[in-house]
């Protein structure tokens, strides 16, 4: 069975992608997500924002009682080769390839626009295969408007295809007023994927200890509706290649996925709740559903469902939700 | 041959040329030495190579004793090895320096002098613990100056290793050892070509080895003892040429010519001073100056001042010479005069009646000078060499103090001054936390590095830890600077703070024509008006400038917060025009790119735009004609402080401690307690303010408060009648205090440090709006004056009968008085919340003996003491004898209250008839296992006592009279002392470990709290055998790579000592109760309490939020281990913390000590992570198991 893709212009054995994310902090866990059959990786992201804050607070913590008693003009050993520019991810990044066949793809989240620049450009020195942005903006601000942070989007974008040569993908998530907009100006810049979506952090509040708490929960198989639907609606109306993630546990997540027009589907939550071996369990299982249906390969399957190939497109719309709730009664 | 110019300090420039020279090292911290052995530890982590291409083994021992012993050790295995130390580090090492004399072995030990504990400690410099070392057999190389301490490091290497005479080598604690300066750096070749293979492997032959062996090290009796002491004689005679021979051959390579003895001034001079140490440099100066006014004086310099060659000595001197004046820098007590006196006395002598001295038996006096980095100036040199002119100078004077008591001292005239015209002199006033001697040792860097001008930079700090001063002392120019003292005519002075202009005269050394840089808040238009009279009059007078620049705002604008360091500097290189504008600019930048490049370009950048918006918000302020303002300089205490404080301590706060005669300092070192309460310090800027309405008084803020500014009391409510209108109180929440009870939480607004612990432990939440608690921080300033009223208002309320408290509760137990209040260590030390507690719960029977460290600095550093006592008199006694022998200092407290226990017991049952046999039978029989058992004792002794002076006054003689006597004096002894034994991690787990080892097995009933900061933290976190693995610290600077040691599981093995292990933080009712359980134990017990540090990296203010998570990694476990319940057939040991809640690395990555070698050593952090996680769960495993035994019972 030819399970085989390609995505950003890579070639894949199969689109099964474990999607940025705590798992790859470990080169063993790389190596097995491998042997697992995994077509390609997504490394954890390189957060920008938090080297600047790695940077503030070593700065902050060793120079905060210097020269202020005489017996001790400071409390740290002088800080020798200190490396703070993400080089701890960088050396990840080196290991990794050292260590799998399979494509790395590197992910960033930049701050400044020089920071998504210089950070690029040093994961593809490092020897990534591609390069995925993970743009996340939440604006709190009202006096910004959506134009400008989606511009900022673009700008990000069209710095960084400037700078490296390496193929980009961008995860965005859904909260645009208008994802097709975006997507079509963001296609437009050249770059060569769209990941589609980036699941927010949403954070709770402790009623016990009046806090506001982290709280990252796991997607589940419902959250893969809003990305089948969304690259259904975008597969053949965009040159870039479309990745699906967010809720994908089956093999069925999966083949419906690259039924609606996706190059690769990514996952991550499944992983870590079933472990990584699951994804030749996933594999495994597509073969069998494929060979059960006799599909020969994914290129026959890919987009069959989506927008711009079924019967009655509407049903990606408006109506869809209509119909959904006509079948309550 | 050019060589490189550098600007560094007498330490680095020891550390150099040792790191070069040594194969092995080893180490131990001792200020002001600690920064040698730092260097060379961090030069080995980053794998640098001594000149035979190898990285020497750098390691750190558990005293000097263990790093003399590994000295010795490792030179009679054939290492090139070297060891750094000062004061009682280097009297912990004689032993070994006579081996190693003794067995003629190479090598050079780099001292720091520094002065010797005595009637007080002293960090700062003298040659008392140089001369300590006289009979060891060592050679005494003196350095002067940073320079020659690179050179002579290196001369007393090759002459050692020529001579086969061990060094030392030493220069003056603090005034060479922290000076920086900018040298001539020698050059690897140059330390090669002095230091030869051939010596080196003759040293290498003489080692121990079982290829050649022999043995080394044996016992003689008297038939043979001296005349195998007598058969190194030879090598002394011959070691002054060796030395004088290294010295022509180092003056060759690189120009500079030494000798063993220098003599500067003038050829005929008649007056000559003899001198060593730093002071000879200021003697120098001075005598250039007067000889240029035709005097006729000289100085002479003693470099090698063992072997003392008398020939070279002799021929030193001009033929002129009349009188000698010998200053030593050491006092010996009873003796006939100092050593250096007595050498040169006896010098003279010899030559003269040998019939070989070339000029009449000469006038010499002795005196003192500069003990304890105490001032040594040009006006001092001048009066010594004024009173030699004298027909009868006095001998044995001291220069430089006030003597009114044996009227040694010698007058001067304070105001001469011979500081060259061309040389800057600038003064900079700071705050420890601002950065500024940062910014100092930045600019003279940069000076010395960009131009031909010779640089200097001094900086003293005050005692403080917690918003601590600090002045900076930059000179450059183009003469060489040979002024080793401090700047007393500056054209240069920087207030940083604007908070300084009240409390102290920074313009009273300025120089006509003077600059004045001022950070202030305040506008230029307005700022005159702001400035004290003082000020304003000065700058008229001496017809200063005044810049203003509110770095603050420059500061918030750019990120750089409170630290504005950067700020400031380019101020005072924009206006003291050094370099032009672009190019000090451009030179600034470089600098901090240097500096900062290794922590990230946002760091770098963040200090450019400092540097960009600095010269923007720089402005120059007219000074008008004439003084307007009413602002006086604040007093340094009130009014109605005690009067030693008035004459004595207030003195010294305000900064003129060196005015103080001899009359007025106590004879003993015996000093009040209860000072600090005095010294009104207002450092902070927010403050804790208490909101009564939804505050629920569970006075955890009270017992968190590092500084005992926050205090509770509950009163009745009648008492509020006359309070002051912004006096807050509430009902008081319980009943078991009498019904009619008010609450009230007071802030001592004055004495609070800021540090918001108390903020964090608050577990109450304002239900409208939860960032705010039931107490909040908010700015000092606008509520001083009411919360001053407040606290006096406060004070005034009576306290609450600890009789009648639960104090095993801890609402209850911070109702007692803390009688540890305001002390100067750190902003939220996690340390002292511990101090206190012992001193609410026991202070008032409490004998204390407290390691050196940070408690014994915080606890007993002049001008002020926290430890106070309670309105009956009672409080804490307290002492520090060393760093090593703490434990055994407190249990010498233990065997002489027991003495006086026992004799007084005997004594009431001896005259039990006539005392009473009730009475007596009471008072043998007391329980005092509480605070009512202690009432009621104190009251039983009471009747006795006036009993006692009743018997008195009936007229005994005899026998009877004299026990009587005793027995007044001893009848305190009868109610129950508690004696504590306090101290740091270097000291319970390292220098100090065998006498606590041997006191806890005595069985005796002691007290032992260890302040676990896992690093020794007074000298700049060093490792000790507490710190962790995984975590960095200096001497472990490529991170710790063994496991902390389980002090609490070793003395548990005894099983007849009470141990417990608390973590305020984690479990404050646990601490509390193993401090009682630990007191009223009938024996010796160990506290081991983690202490959140400065030296770990972290919010401060959160500190007791790090305490929590070390306790619920596993890796601080919370128990008792108390061996009364095996008595009880039960098992002893509780297990009281639920370990491995999280993972090691959630709890060690809050901490910078941790975080920081991921950023250094990734791959090694992450495996010594893994296997700190496992020493945790191994550990927790075990104490489980320990846990799960079943007691006897069972």
């Amino acid at each position: 069975m030819d399970l085989s893709t390609t995505y950003l212009g890579l070639n894949l054995k199969n689109p099964i992608v474990p999607s940025a994310g705590p798992l790859s902090t470990n080169i063993d866990n790389i190596k097995a997500m491998e042997d697992a059959g995994a077509g390609a990786i997504v490394l954890y992201s390189l957060f920008e924002e938090e080297i600047e804050h790695d940077a503030l607070e070593l700065n902050h913590y060793t120079l905060a009682n210097t020269d202020s008693f005489p017996e001790a003009q400071s409390f740290f050993p002088v800080p020798y080769d200190i490396k703070i520019g993400g080089e701890d991810y960088l050396n990840h990044l080196r290991k990794a390839k050292e260590s799998v066949n399979i494509p790395i793809i590197g992910s960033l989240n930049g701050k400044k626009l020089g920071g998504w620049v210089d950070y690029a450009k040093k994961i593809e020195q490092a020897g990534a295969d591609a390069l995925e942005l993970n743009i996340y903006i939440l604006s709190a601000d009202h006096h910004k408007s959506c134009t400008t942070i989606e511009n900022t989007y673009l700008d990000i974008v069209k710095s960084v295809l400037e700078n490296v040569k390496i193929p980009v993908a961008v995860k965005l998530h859904p909260f645009f007023t208008s994802v097709s907009e975006l997507v079509f100006k963001l296609d437009q810049t050249g770059v060569k994927g769209l990941v589609l979506f980036n699941r927010f952090y949403q954070p709770d509040i402790d009623l016990d200890k009046l806090e506001v708490i982290p709280n990252v929960l796991l997607s589940t198989p419902m959250d893969l509706r809003l990305p089948l639907r969304w690259t259904a609606i975008l597969y053949g109306q965009v040159k870039a290649d479309l990745a699906a993630t967010s809720g994908i546990y089956s093999a069925e997540d999966a083949l419906k996925l690259i039924m609606a027009g996706s190059k690769i589907t990514q996952m991550l939550s499944c992983l870590l709740k079933n472990g990584i071996p699951h994804i030749a369990e996933v594999l495994k299982h597509m073969v069998q559903w494929m060979e059960e249906h006799e599909y020969e390969s994914l290129n026959t399957m890919r987009g069959s469902m989506s927008y711009i190939n079924i019967a009655d497109p509407a049903q990606f719309e408006r109506a869809n939700y209509m119909k959904v709730l006509h079948s309550y009664k | 041959m050019e060589r490189k110019k550098v600007t560094i300090d007498g330490n680095e420039a020891a550390a150099y040329v040792a790191f070069r020279t040594n194969e092995v090292i080893a180490i131990y911290p001792i200020t002001p030495s600690s920064n040698m052995g730092e260097w060379c530890d961090a030069w080995a982590a980053e794998n640098k190579k001594n000149i035979w291409n190898e990285t020497p083994i750098v390691s750190e021992l558990q005293s000097e004793g263990g790093a003399s012993g590994s000295v010795h050790g490792a030179l009679q295995t054939g290492s090139l090895t070297t060891t750094f130390t000062a004061s009682q580090g280097l009297l912990l090492m004689i032993p070994n320096m006579f081996k190693i004399a003794g067995e003629l072995t190479s090598t050079v030990f780099h001292v720091s002098a520094r002065s010797i504990a005595a009637q007080a400690l002293s960090i700062f410099g003298d040659h008392s613990d140089v001369m300590a070392t006289r009979s060891t057999g060592f050679a005494l190389l003196s350095s002067n100056s940073v320079q020659e301490v690179m050179d002579f490091a290196l001369i007393s290497q090759a002459a050692t290793l020529k001579s086969r005479v061990p060094f030392l080598h030493f220069f003056d604690g603090f005034r060479t050892s922290h000076e920086v300066m900018k040298i001539e750096q020698l050059t690897e070749n140059d330390i090669r070509s002095m230091i030869s293979d051939e010596m080196v492997i003759a040293h290498r032959n003489r080692a121990l080895t079982p290829d050649n062996p022999f043995m080394r090290g044996t016992a003689q009796n008297p038939d043979v003892y001296f005349q195998g002491r007598e058969t190194v004689n030879q090598f002394y005679i011959d070691c002054p040429g060796i030395v004088q021979d290294q010295m022509n051959i180092f003056a060759k390579l690189t120009g500079r010519q030494y000798n063993l003895f220098d003599y500067y001034g003038a050829s005929d001079a008649e007056r000559i001073i003899v001198m060593m140490g730093s002071g000879a440099e200021a003697v120098e100066e001075t005598v250039e100056y007067l000889t240029s006014k035709g005097e006729k004086v000289g100085i002479l310099k003693v470099r090698l001042y063992r072997p003392f060659s008398i020939d070279h000595f002799i021929n030193a001197l001009p033929n002129s010479t009349k009188v000698i004046t010998v200053l030593d820098r050491t006092k010996e007590p009873g003796a006939s005069g100092e050593p250096l006196y007595l050498d040169i006395v006896n010098a003279i002598s010899e030559k003269h009646i040998n019939g070989e001295l070339k000029f009449a038996y000469p006038k010499i006096t002795g005196g003192r000078y500069g003990l304890s980095s105490k001032e040594f100036t040009p006006a001092m040199i001048k009066g010594v060499f004024d009173e030699m002119k004298k027909s009868k100078p006095k001998n044995h004077f001291t220069i430089g103090i006030v003597d009114d008591l044996t009227h040694t001292s010698l007058d001067y005239d304070a105001s001469f001054s011979v500081e060259p015209d061309e040389t800057f002199r600038g003064k900079f006033y700071g705050l420890g936390a601002d950065g500024t001697v940062g910014a100092n040792k930045n600019s003279i860097k940069i000076i010395g590095e960009g131009t031909k001008y010779f640089a200097q930079g001094y900086f003293v700090y005050d005692s403080k830890k917690s918003g601590s001063t600090t002045v900076s002392h930059l000179r450059f120019g183009p003469k060489e600077i040979k002024s080793t003292y401090l700047i007393n005519k500056a054209n240069f002075i920087a207030c940083h703070q604007q908070g300084f202009l009240e409390k102290m005269d920074m313009l009273d050394d300025a120089a006509e024509g003077a600059t004045f840089l001022l950070n202030t808040l305040i506008p230029k238009d307005k700022v005159w008006n702001f400035l004290p009279e003082k000020v304003q009059q000065d700058l008229i007078e001496k017809k200063m400038k005044l810049y203003i620049i509110d770095a603050y705002k420059v500061g918030e604008e750019t990120g750089m917060g409170v630290r504005i360091n950067t700020i400031m500097q380019t101020c005072f290189f924009a206006i003291s025009k050094i370099f032009p504008k672009d190019e000090a600019i451009d030179m600034i930048k470089k600098s901090i790119k240097k500096t900062y490049g290794s922590k990230g370009e946002k760091i770098v950048q963040m200090n450019f735009d400092a540097v960009d918006k600095t010269l923007a918000n720089l402005f120059e302020v007219d000074i008008p004609a004439h003084v307007t303002s009413k602002i006086k300089l604040a007093d340094a205490v009130s009014a109605n402080a005690p009067e030693f404080v008035q004459e004595v301590t207030a003195r010294i706060i305000s900064g003129h401690g060196d005015s103080i005669p001899v009359s007025m300092m106590p004879i003993d070192g015996t000093y009040p307690t209860g000072t600090a309460m005095w010294e009104k310090r207002n450092i902070a800027l927010d403050v804790p303010v208490w909101d009564d309405e939804i505050c629920i008084q569970c006075n955890k803020c009270v017992i968190v408060c590092p500084h005992a500014s926050i205090r509770a009391k509950v009163y009745d409510e009648k008492l509020l009648s006359n309070a002051p209108a912004t006096f807050k109180s509430t009902k008081f929440k319980g009943k078991d205090l009498g019904e009619g009870m008010a609450y009230s939480l007071q802030i001592a607004v004055e004495d609070c440090t800021g540090c918001g612990l108390c903020v964090d432990v608050c577990p109450v939440k304002n239900k409208k709006e939860t960032k705010l608690k039931a107490i909040n921080m908010n700015q000092q300033l606008p509520i001083k004056e009411a919360e001053r009223a407040n606290w006096d208002y406060f004070l005034g309320l009576p306290e609450y009968d600890r009789t009648k408290l639960n104090i095993s509760a801890i609402k209850d137990s911070q109702f007692l008085v803390p009688l540890f209040e305001f002390s100067g260590a750190c902003s939220g030390c996690g340390e002292t919340p511990y101090v206190k507690l012992v001193s609410q719960l026991f202070g008032d029977r409490a004998v204390i003996a407290n390691a050196t460290g940070c408690s014994s600095i915080y606890g007993g550093n002049l001008p002020t003491t926290p430890w106070t006592k309670n309105k009956e008199g009672r409080g804490p006694a307290w002492s520090n004898s060393l760093f090593e022998d703490n434990a055994e200092f407190g249990f010498g407290f233990r065997l002489s209250i027991d003495a006086h226990n026992s004799q007084a017991k005997n004594l009431i049952k001896k005259y039990s008839n006539e005392i009473g046999g009730d009475l007596v039978d009471a008072i043998l029989s007391a329980d005092q296992k509480d605070e009512t058992g202690i009432y009621d004792q104190r009251e039983r002794v009471k009747m006795l006592k006036e009993k006692l002076t009743a018997f008195m006054n009936e007229g005994f003689d005899g026998d009877k009279l004299s026990d009587l006597t005793h027995l007044i004096s001893l009848a305190d002894y009868l109610v129950k002392k508690s004696v504590w034994i306090m101290g740091g991690d270097g000291w319970a787990y390292d220098i100090g470990y065998g006498g606590l080892d041997h006191v806890l097995a005595s069985g005796k009933n002691v007290n032992v709290l260890v302040l676990d900061t896992e690093v020794y933290s007074n000298t700049g976190g060093q490792a000790s055998k507490s710190t962790p693995r995984g975590a960095v610290a200096k001497f472990a600077a490529a991170g710790k790579t063994m496991p902390k040691k389980d002090l609490g599981q070793i003395a548990m093995t005894y099983g007849n000592i009470y141990v417990a292990k608390v973590a305020m933080g984690a479990n404050d009712l646990q601490t509390l109760k193993a401090f009682i359980e630990a007191e009223a134990y009938d024996g010796p017990s160990l506290i081991i309490a983690y202490s959140h540090c400065i030296a770990h990296g972290i919010d401060m203010e959160t500190g007791m939020k790090n305490q929590k998570a070390a306790v619920d990694s596993g890796h601080w476990p919370l128990f008792r281990y108390n061996p009364d319940l095996i008595k009880e057939g039960k098992n002893p040991f509780k297990l009281e913390s639920k370990g491995l809640k999280i993972p090691f690395k959630d709890y060690a990555y809050m901490e910078t000590r941790y975080k920081m070698l991921t950023k250094s050593h990734p791959d090694l952090a992450a495996k010594l992570i893994e296997e700190a996680q496992h020493d945790t769960e191994v550990k927790w495993k075990t104490y489980e198991q320990m846990a799960a035994l079943p007691g006897n019972d069972k």
